[in-house]
């Protein structure tokens, strides 16, 4: 399957994701510019991505948990997903988002 | 007020592995003193996961990360450790006689013959929200803490956040400024119900004024804001305002450990893997912070390495003294230490 990822200086990346990783784990492992602190564990935000509106459905709502997270950035918008709460699946092939600003790198 | 402390041993960084640290050099009749920017001891344990379970500390199937400090706190209890919480340490300089000199942002000066670098992950540091130019207002009128409630009165004040931090300094702040908003992205909140209730309460009475909405923009001169514009689904809205306080939680930064002329690779520090010490005699790194071929980042590791950098401490502080190898189970010395014989 494939991911297809706009960073924060707007370039486009299409990745190879793998079934059952996290995007999050994918994004990272391609270099991309994403924190992701704390490794995918619902516990910092700075993997935060915007989702494109046609996948919204595809990839679900975050969770109540998920909702708690979101609010520790400044940047959330009604697209906005934690992107180690999305794992990769057959279903996703082509999911399109875009890294926050928040998800950056210090 | 400028402190002075002696000490033989300053561990920078109260996380699982600089906890464990105090454990092994008490055994050796070492003091230590911690030194954490955090405001209590556990590290990214405490900090990212207090209620998340570890399932690869030995000897435990499961424990969360704030029992684990929890433990650890207990199980060095005996050797008194003393803590200086919410400071970071800025400089360390090494002196002529091979001792060294530290240097907090609390104006404390700690004298030490052995420094052991716990620093994990980082310093915890708050998260700046992606607002354009927001630096240039940081700690004149743009703060991420409260430190003098002074600096506060008569001010007009906006806070942002939906957690316990912006709650609290709602309740509090509001009877001294001149007019407070409160700003968050949603009408749901992740604060103690009480504090949630008496907000909603002081909104009532016209005290405090809620905003759905995210900050966007600031405005001002010279390092002081007169509006914050933000972003509501109604569109762009401009509120008055000489103090912002955004409460986004914490992040982790290198922060100064990348100053302090120790060897480095990608942002840990260099150490051997005989006694986990630095580039600079007599500072020792262990945990997260450290590098060396075949580095694991657990909390496992850490406690390992914290055991073998000790025996070099304790050859540093104590030279020439013949450090006899004893277990806890059968050592009556060792129990003695830990009031347990
Ligand atoms: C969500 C999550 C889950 C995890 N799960 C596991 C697991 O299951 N098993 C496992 O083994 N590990 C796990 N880890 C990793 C584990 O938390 C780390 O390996 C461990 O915390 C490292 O401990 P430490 O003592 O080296 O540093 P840290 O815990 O990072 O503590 C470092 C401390 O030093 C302080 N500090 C840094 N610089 C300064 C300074 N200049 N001045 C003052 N204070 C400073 C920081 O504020 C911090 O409190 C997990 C991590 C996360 C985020
Ligand atoms: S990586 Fe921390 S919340 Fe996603």
């Amino acid at each position: 399957m494939k991911i297809i990822v706009t960073d924060q200086a707007g370039d486009v990346h299409e990745l190879e994701g793998l079934e059952g990783w996290r995007v999050m784990e994918v994004i990272r492992d391609w270099g991309l510019n994403i924190k992701a602190e704390c490794g995918g564990a619902l516990s910092c935000a700075t993997c935060h991505c915007y989702v494109d509106s046609e996948w919204l459905d595809a990839v679900g709502a975050p969770s109540d948990e998920e909702e708690d997270m979101l609010d520790s950035v400044g940047d959330v918008k009604t697209n906005s997903r934690l992107s180690c709460q999305i794992l990769c699946s057959d279903a996703l092939d082509g999911l399109k988002l875009t890294l926050a600003p928040s998800a950056a790198k210090d | 007020m400028s402190t002075e402390i002696t000490t033989d041993v300053v561990v920078i960084g109260a996380g699982p592995c600089g906890l464990f640290a105090a454990f092994e050099l008490g055994l050796l009749d070492l003091k230590c003193h911690f030194i954490d920017i955090l405001d209590r001891p556990g590290g990214q344990c405490a900090e990212l996961y207090p209620e998340k379970p570890i399932y690869d500390i030995p000897g435990f199937p499961v424990v969360t990360g704030q029992q684990l400090t929890d433990n650890l706190m207990a199980q060095i209890a005996p050797f008194s450790p003393e803590f200086h919480f919410s400071r970071m340490v800025n400089s360390i300089e090494k002196l002529e006689d091979g001792s060294f000199k530290l240097q907090t942002d609390a104006d404390e000066t700690f004298f030490t013959k052995v420094v052991v670098i716990a620093a994990g992950g980082g310093s915890f540091q708050p998260k700046r929200p992606p607002v354009p130019e927001i630096e240039q207002y940081e700690n004149k009128s743009v703060f991420y803490a409260v430190r003098k409630m002074e600096d506060f009165r008569g001010q007009d004040v906006v806070i942002v956040g939906g957690g316990d931090s912006a709650l609290d300094w709602t309740l509090n702040l509001q009877p001294i400024v001149r007019t407070l908003t409160l700003v968050h992205r949603r009408d749901a909140f992740k604060a103690a119900p009480a504090s949630v209730n008496k907000m909603k309460e002081l909104v009532a009475e016209g005290k405090v004024n809620f905003q759905l909405g995210q900050i966007a923009k600031l405005d001002g001169d010279d390092g002081q804001i007169n509006h914050v514009h933000l972003a509501t689904e109604a569109g762009d809205l401009s509120i008055p305002a000489t103090r912002l306080l955004p409460f986004f939680g914490l992040t982790m930064k290198l922060g100064p450990v990348a100053d302090w002329g120790l060897e480095l690779n990608d942002n840990t520090i260099v150490v051997d893997t005989e006694k986990f010490e630095t580039s600079v005699p007599g500072i020792f790194a262990i945990g997260d912070i450290n590098y060396y071929p075949g580095k694991l980042k657990l909390i496992l590791s850490g406690f390992h390495e914290a055991a073998l950098m000790a025996q070099a401490a304790k050859a540093i502080i104590s030279p020439g003294e013949r450090v006899v190898f004893q277990y806890t189970t059968s050592s009556t010395k060792l129990q003695k230490k830990l009031g347990v014989a």
